[in-house]
């Protein structure tokens, strides 16, 4: 991923900060800036979330990109934020821990890296809760 | 609309094709089935090429020109264009070409599909296949190909009584086919121990539950019904062409386990067909990975949600069966090129309607086709019947 790409979205993926539309009061995360139920009548503002939700499937991956191929192996799944949305994220647990219907809490990680020399692509990561 | 035919096929062999080049390999699947059509390049009004990612794969874009050119059509000047939905690239290209002539704007038209994908090592593959899911949101957090189907997978074991030995009988069965396709990837026949015992890719998903790299590609020619005569004996028409769309991302699916984009082009082309499911005699659909085709069969209404495992596992997607599921041996064993996996697709129905699929011959009148690109985010599914 490119600096600017990943530049442009540091707040919210440092930060876990999606977006909302007040019209009908839906929750985004990853962030939209165009409701899907109220389009151009929808009014999207920031939203923060408190970063608690529950693991709705997840998986080991063994074998990886060349990014993530260090990383190996490590727990990916789709968490459900207590707000609602859901998103694709690591769950920094082994993979033994690791459960459907688990609750965790979000983290600041280091994600991944552009080479040796790249970018260093910091992001959110989520964990056990009470760990 | 005017009723579409197609008249001609052909496919390169499916494989690791060190030797050949993403343009040999368009122009020996063109030049097959021009020569099946029995058309001439002069008779050609339009091309329509399925291709997921050249840019990467070989560093070529313009890929539309390029194979009207050493398809030896550029003097023609001919409409070239190339059209993309990551895996359902080759089913949306066959679209393409059928709307177009349904429409009445161009009369014989080739649609293609291709990919040359072993130029990259592994590792810059499995990182161009996940630009097919949401880049930012999946892939930054390192969401593989696998890892997105083996999360679909877990969710549906969780809630459905589908076990590991049934979703291995999927890639048995589909190698049982793939033996007997003479392009097929994968001609060796395996055992559920073969699936089980093979490295874990992604969990509960291991290599033998993972469709192949590969290069490949195929073509179908097509024209309005009423001129297929002039060309061929043995036309097959196209009953239906259904395309659907869903959210890019797995996560903002409704259901993590069912592609609702399959259940709405599955139906939408039911419907224009004017057909139900028991007149359909056989399916090929998308299997990239195991559970993909245990999905699909449920998710296009071949039967209830969760009972495709049990199905599968005793032979009634067999070859033998009411309704053989992936004749070819799928993306699984046949080999799945992204780009040129929805046209090999039609060219296997239409080798089955015609009677021409020698040692994997299925006793049907209508077939079904189904691509999908991604996770779900596009389908396209197919009726065709002589």
């Amino acid at each position: 991923m490119s600096v600017s790409r990943f530049w442009r979205k540091i707040p919210q993926r440092y930060n876990l900060i999606g977006t909302q539309c007040v019209t009908c009061g839906q929750y985004f995360y990853p962030p939209r800036s165009l409701c899907p139920e109220c389009r151009r009548e929808g009014k999207i503002v920031d939203h923060r979330f408190t970063g608690e939700g529950t693991v709705v499937t997840y998986t080991v991956i063994r074998s990886a990109s060349d990014q993530f191929e260090n990383t190996t192996p490590y727990v990916l799944a789709i968490v459900e934020l207590d707000e609602g949305p859901r998103l694709t994220t690591q769950i920094a647990c082994s993979p033994e821990e690791a459960e459907i219907g688990m609750r965790v809490k979000s983290v600041f990680r280091r994600i991944a890296a552009d080479g040796e020399s790249g970018t260093i692509h910091y992001g959110t990561k989520f964990v056990p809760v009470g760990r | 609309m005017r009723d579409v035919a197609v008249i001609g096929i052909g496919c390169t062999e499916f494989g690791e094709r060190w030797g050949t080049s993403f343009r040999d390999l368009f122009v020996t699947a063109g030049t097959l089935a021009l020569e099946d059509a029995g058309v001439s390049g002069e008779d050609i009004d339009a091309l329509y090429v399925g291709n997921m990612s050249a840019g990467r794969f070989v560093e070529q874009e313009h890929i539309g020109a390029l194979i009207a050119d050493y398809a030896g059509l550029a003097t023609n000047h001919i409409p070239s264009t190339r059209v993309e939905a990551a895996c359902a690239s080759g089913g949306l290209a066959f679209r393409q070409a059928v709307i177009s002539v349904a429409s009445g704007m161009e009369d014989v038209v080739v649609a293609a599909g291709v990919e040359k994908m072993t130029d990259v090592g592994t590792g810059a593959s499995v990182d161009m296949l996940a630009g097919a899911a949401d880049r930012e949101w999946e892939g930054f957090a390192g969401a593989t190909f696998p890892g997105l189907y083996a999360m679909i997978a877990n969710d549906y074991m969780h809630r459905y009584p589908l076990t590991r030995e049934q979703l291995a009988m999927v890639a048995v069965k589909n190698h049982e086919n793939g033996s007997k396709n003479p392009i097929a990837q994968f001609r060796n026949r395996i055992t559920v121990d073969t699936v089980l015992s093979s490295s874990m890719v992604a969990d509960p998903l291991r290599l033998f539950d993972c469709s192949p790299i590969t290069d490949g590609a195929a073509a179908a020619v097509v024209v309005p019904v009423e001129r297929a005569r002039e060309f061929t004996d043995s036309p097959v028409r196209v009953l239906a062409s259904a395309q659907a769309s869903d959210t890019i991302a797995l996560h903002d699916r409704r259901d993590i386990s069912t592609l609702d984009a399959t259940v709405a082009a599955g139906k939408r082309a039911l419907t224009q067909a004017g057909l139900t499911h028991r007149d359909i005699g056989m399916l090929e659909v998308h299997d990239c990975f195991t559970i993909a085709e245990i999905c699909a069969i449920e998710d296009l209404g071949f039967c209830g949600k969760g009972e495709a495992g049990m199905l599968t596992a005793e032979g009634a997607t067999a070859l033998d069966s009411d309704l053989p599921v992936n004749p070819s041996g799928g993306l699984k064993a046949c080999g799945h090129p992204v780009g040129a996996t929805g046209v090999k697709q039609i060219c296997e129905i239409v080798s089955q309607l015609r009677g021409d699929a020698v040692g994997r011959q299925v006793d049907a009148e209508i077939g079904m086709t189904h691509n999908v690109g991604g996770t779900g985010a596009t389908v396209v599914v197919h009726i065709l019947g002589v």
